[in-house]
């Protein structure tokens, strides 16, 4: 696998100006898009109603948790708070429509995990999704890894468009015939039918966690990957489920001397040895599985020391990373903390490469936000396909991309109201203090429930989706 | 639905136009699709019963199109499909139409599952050898070909192990662009497809022709060995046996060695760790000169790895290596080299490294011979068998027979003895516990006079030991030594001090008396139990202490079985009656229990009334 060139010129830049439409979101998806759920039409507007989500309240369980495109892009999948995934499929090119390309359809929906209890330990096990990871492609089915906080499940999901006929001992109608009246054997002919797409557990991986899983990650060598809690990462090979290998364990043996847990893992993109791992206290681990079967002790140490001056009650909080992600090349490492994004380059441990900042003008609100406990929102980060743009999001609906080369960067927002279907997204801005021009918004009167958590980047093309709480949205850039 | 059909009576059914012997077919292939897995796999499995009535004709045209898309199915209906088609070729029409098979079988060659793909490969396999030589080229070679070029990788990695079934009976031609395929697959893109290659490589090596191996062979080995991934590199190591035994002595050292040597010293653990697990194969591949020169130092290092795994594994090899070496030098070797290493493995800081060596190294004093063993080995087996594992101790133990023949009981017995009796009386009870646990087994290894000299006061003095469960191990051992030394053995050193520990003034050791009876007087026998056990156990109903009786009421139900009926009758049921009138309740009811004959739970008869775990 030859990993994508870096930092060619970014075709993003007209992005970042003024460009983004809207090409779909959940609300224009029409009924006609679940065709493959061919039970009764009652069947179809329950599902609907479950998972279009077109209405104005919602449920607790309709909260987006994860976004993941595959690897091709032609497939993107969203969990959520009720344990469900939804799987949305890239409407194929066609020449009389050429805008509906890049729209995507919903392909198979099904509930991936159910609310659980634990017995022995009194304590209730959430349905909610906390990750999807999809494999690469192996055949013609797809393959996904999702997650919640206690059990990682594999999940194929295939196409059938051929149904067997003809039985013997029954008729076409299903009547029972005869058996005297059986004089030849039937065997059965396989007919085309409607294209019917079904998802099926293939591995339940249980068992391994005693804390709550943020993380799960497919290693390059195509045969296992890893799933990370608050203080071990396991590693599994993808078909054994009755047995995994710790490699990290950072409990201390007395629970009272744990001043930091682990916030993300992940995989370097194709040295199959090399992963990393983000901390609670703003630091990221690079461990190399070559050198020993426990990776405890790491061999890169990534951290940026404190600016002293900036010490305040809220800085060890703040400086938490919630997200961790290699480049597609492998090179760089971008991580988010509560109000910034660095990348890091791998060979350079001192100091980030460069830091964005995502929403300083928060800084000096960082008190209540410790009361509302937003300051410990995990916001998630991610890269464009050429690793030239940063995306991640913020809140009032609002998420930030950041251009490497040209060092601009965007506010925009993701809301039904502001922005229509194929319309072009207006760049947003705050006003930090002072006048507020007209088109701005004040920073008192930002929504901080509304927020951007999870958000993803087609692999190759300019397409992001991003989850704004109950509604999944999908930009790309302007097609001519 | 199909299952309702079973309750037609075959009678019915025998009509005028019906052919009875139809039902039972239609039966089964309706089932091939019934809801319920496991009636389609019942069918599934009697696919040879369905394509015998079908005949050679329909099966080929009608069941076997319709199971090649049958690839929806669960894995365990798609193994046993995959497993009847290998044997499918007389219900197709013979080997002139055994072609037929390939479709099925190459659409199950692609799931995702590996042991279905596993298994349909295997009978891709099978079914070549039927294929006639033109039919292999014209059907077979282009399947593999198809396998091997598929967009997805599971099509590939089924591919990589038909090539060497299918290479030595083909046209140099063919033999050409097979290699060329082989190739390709080596630097696929998904290092799935390069493990694939990288474990048949050995396979394909022994069919190809000694120029090739040594042309294409070894630069595909070399690569793979070298790949940026090290799940596929620690394959090639697997492969390096098969390759080094087909290539002349002479060759080795150019072609194979600089390999070798580049994976026994690999960056990533894994890699040498499989180097470590196939040592003895490689050292047989490669000879005895290769062997002296290159894989001594090796050997040492990887003894010496800073990864414990990697040490386990090489541990576990020591004594085969130590055996293989070339017999002119092998003494020297081992007392210069390989010795020094182990020594430090005694004290390893990993326990499974350390019991990795004890299973082992007790083999070495036969190599070594007598003095050798005395001097160097006895004081390394000493340390391992203070081990604070209990793992590592046990693999000493029941090793103890091998350097007995080499240095003789006596010198055995003076060295190690003191050892375990040290541990016999650890003040820890579960050390003492995990010693009685290898007394049958020492007894086993050392024989009946040593052990009655040496061992056996040691396992009455675990009878009066202050914790239960060390009481409870001990009686348990007795029953263990009874079973190997016979019951005349029991008669003259057991039962006496057992029956003499009834007047112990401790109500504890009393009710042991109680449990050994218990549990030896099935291995003792009528005679024995009825004349020694069953008189003390009678006595010991007047019991001051309720426990001891009630324990009288259950050892006569379980001793029951033993005695004969007039015994029961006579001795037993009066004591069981005067205890059923007992004034304490407990005894009172086992008193009953026992009367009733019910059968106690195992449990109930072993648990303490008074627990005195001390931890």
């Amino acid at each position: 696998m030859t990993p994508p060139t870096p930092a060619s010129p970014s075709p993003c830049t007209f992005w970042l100006g003024l460009g983004a439409q809207i090409s779909s979101g959940f609300s224009r998806l029409s009924p006609p898009c679940c065709v493959f759920f061919a039970g009764s039409d009652i069947d179809t507007r329950k599902i609907n109603n479950s998972f279009l989500r077109d209405h104005n309240y919602a449920t607790e369980a309709d909260i987006i948790s994860t976004v993941e495109f595959n690897s091709t892009g032609e497939l993107l999948a969203t969990g959520d708070k009720g344990g469900r995934v939804v799987v949305f499929q890239r409407e194929q090119e066609s020449k009389n429509q050429p805008h509906r390309r890049g729209e995507y359809n919903v392909y198979s929906t099904f509930q991936s995990h159910e609310p659980e209890f634990d017995y022995l330990k009194s304590l209730e096990i959430e349905e909610k999704i906390n990750k999807i990871r999809w494999l690469p492609q192996q055949n013609a089915a797809y393959f996904l890894l999702s997650t919640n906080d206690k059990t990682v499940k594999l999940w194929k999901i295939s196409e059938r468009d051929k149904r067997p006929e003809g039985y013997n001992l029954k008729d076409e109608d299903g009547r029972i015939r005869d058996p005297t009246t059986i004089t030849a054997l039937r065997v059965p002919v396989l007919r085309p039918m409607d294209l019917m797409v079904e998802a099926t557990p293939r591995r339940v991986f249980s068992n391994a966690h005693t804390y709550h899983i943020n993380s799960i990650s497919v290693n390059s060598d195509y045969e296992t990957y890893m799933s990370t809690d608050d203080l071990r990462i396991n590693l599994w090979h993808l078909e054994i489920t009755n047995r995994s290998f710790n490699i990290v364990d950072i409990k201390p043996a007395n629970m009272e001397e744990l001043t930091e847990v682990i916030t993300a893992a992940e995989f370097h993109p194709n040295q199959c040895n090399t992963f990393v791992y983000s901390s609670s206290k703003g630091s990221i681990r690079l461990c190399d599985m070559r050198a020993a079967a426990l990776c405890d002790n790491h061999s890169k140490f990534f951290e940026e020391p404190e600016d002293p001056s900036n010490r305040s009650f809220f800085s060890e909080i703040i400086s938490s990373i919630s997200d961790v992600k290699f480049s597609h090349s492998g090179r760089y490492l971008m991580t988010r903390d509560y109000l910034t994004v660095k990348v890091w380059d791998l060979n350079m441990e001192s100091k980030p490469l460069e830091t964005y900042q995502v929403h300083d003008y928060l800084r000096s609100k960082l008190c209540s936000l410790y009361e509302n406990d937003c300051i410990f929102d995990k916001f998630e980060c991610v890269w464009n396909g050429t690793d030239s743009v940063l995306m991640t999001g913020s809140y009032n609906n609002f998420f930030r991309m950041f251009d490497r080369n040209t060092k601009r960067d965007v506010t925009l927002e993701a809301s039904r109201e502001n922005s229509k279907p194929r319309a072009i997204l207006k760049p947003r801005k705050v006003c930090v203090g002072g006048k507020r021009r007209k088109d701005e918004i004040s920073v008192d009167s930002l929504d901080f429930s509304k927020k951007i958590l999870h958000t993803a980047w087609h692999p190759s093309e300019n397409i992001i989706a991003v989850a704004a709480t109950n509604n999944l949205y999908i930009f790309q850039d302007k097609v001519n | 639905s199909a299952g309702s059909c079973h309750s037609v009576s075959s009678s019915g059914m025998a009509g005028a136009d019906g052919d009875d012997s139809l039902y039972p077919i239609a039966v089964l292939i309706d089932e091939l699709r019934n809801e319920d897995v496991q009636l389609r796999l019942n069918s599934i499995k009697k696919l040879s019963t369905i394509a015998l009535a079908l005949g050679v004709e329909r099966t080929r045209t009608e069941l076997l199109p319709f199971l090649t898309d049958t690839i929806y199915d669960e894995d365990e209906v798609l193994l046993a499909l995959a497993e009847q088609l290998g044997n499918f070729t007389m219900l197709v029409g013979g080997p002139e139409y055994v072609h037929c098979l390939l479709p099925p079988l190459e659409s199950l060659a692609t799931v995702e599952e590996t042991v279905v793909r596993d298994k349909a490969v295997e009978s891709l396999r099978k079914i070549s050898h039927e294929h006639s030589p033109v039919d292999l080229e014209v059907h077979f070679e282009p399947l593999v070909k198809r396998l091997a070029s598929g967009d997805w990788f599971t099509s590939r990695t089924s591919a990589c192990g038909l090539f060497s079934v299918c290479y030595p009976r083909v046209s140099s031609t063919v033999k050409a662009e097979i290699r060329q395929h082989f190739r390709n697959l080596c630097s696929d893109d998904t290092p799935m497809v390069r493990r694939a290659a990288a474990s048949k490589l050995g396979e394909f090596a022994k069919v190809l022709e000694l120029e090739y191996v040594k042309s294409d062979i070894i630069s595909l080995f070399t690569a793979l060995a070298s790949d940026e991934q090290d799940s596929v590199r620690l394959l090639a190591v697997e492969a390096c046996v098969s390759i080094a035994t087909l290539l002349p002595q002479e060759d080795l050292e150019t072609l194979v060695m600089p390999t070798l040597r580049q994976a026994a010293e690999d960056k990533s653990w894994r890699v040498r760790y499989m180097v470590a697990d196939k040592f003895s194969e490689l050292q047989k591949a490669v000879g005895p000169e290769i062997t002296k020169n290159d894989l001594v130092p090796a050997f040492q290092n990887l003894l010496k790895d800073c990864e414990a795994e990697v040490r386990a594994a090489a541990a576990n090899k020591v004594k085969e290596f130590c055996e293989n070496l070339p017999e002119d030098s092998r003494e020297t070797i081992i007392m210069t080299h390989i010795l020094p290493c182990v020594k430090e493995l005694v004290s390893d800081t990993n326990q499974h490294v350390k019991s990795a060596l004890a299973s082992v190294i007790m083999g070495l004093s036969t190599i070594l011979g007598k003095d050798n063993t005395i001097e160097h080995l006895l004081p390394l087996f000493l340390a391992q068998l203070k081990d604070e594992c209990p793992e590592v101790r046990l693999n000493i133990i029941s090793n103890l027979d091998c350097v007995n023949e080499v240095i003789g009981i006596r010198q055995l017995s003076q060295s190690l003895l003191p050892a375990i009796v040290e541990l016999a009386e650890d003040a820890k009870w579960r050390v003492r516990l995990a010693i009685i646990e290898y007394m049958p087994l020492l007894a086993g290894q050392l024989g009946v006079e040593f052990f009655d000299e040496k061992l056996n006061s040691l396992c009455m003095a675990w009878l009066v030991d202050h914790v239960y469960a060390i009481r409870e191990a001990a009686t348990c051992n007795l029953t263990k030594l009874v079973e190997k030394f016979g019951a005349e053995w029991a008669q003259n050193t057991i039962v006496p001090k057992v029956l003499g520990m009834a007047n112990d003034p401790n109500y504890l050791h009393r009710m042991t008396t109680l449990f050994c009876i218990n549990a030896l007087s099935e291995a003792c026998g009528q005679e024995i139990t009825t004349k020694h056990m069953l008189p003390v156990v009678l006595k010991m109903s007047n019991d001051q202490v309720a426990n001891v009786r009630f324990n009288v009421a259950k050892s006569l139900q379980k001793i029951g079985p033993v005695l004969d009926s007039n015994c029961l009758q006579t001795e037993v049921k009066p004591v069981l009656e005067k205890l059923a009138a007992d004034q304490d309740i407990d005894v009172k009811y086992f008193a009953q229990e026992a009367i009733r004959g019910r059968d106690y739970d195992d449990d109930d008869l072993e648990a303490p009334d008074i627990t005195l775990y001390s931890l």
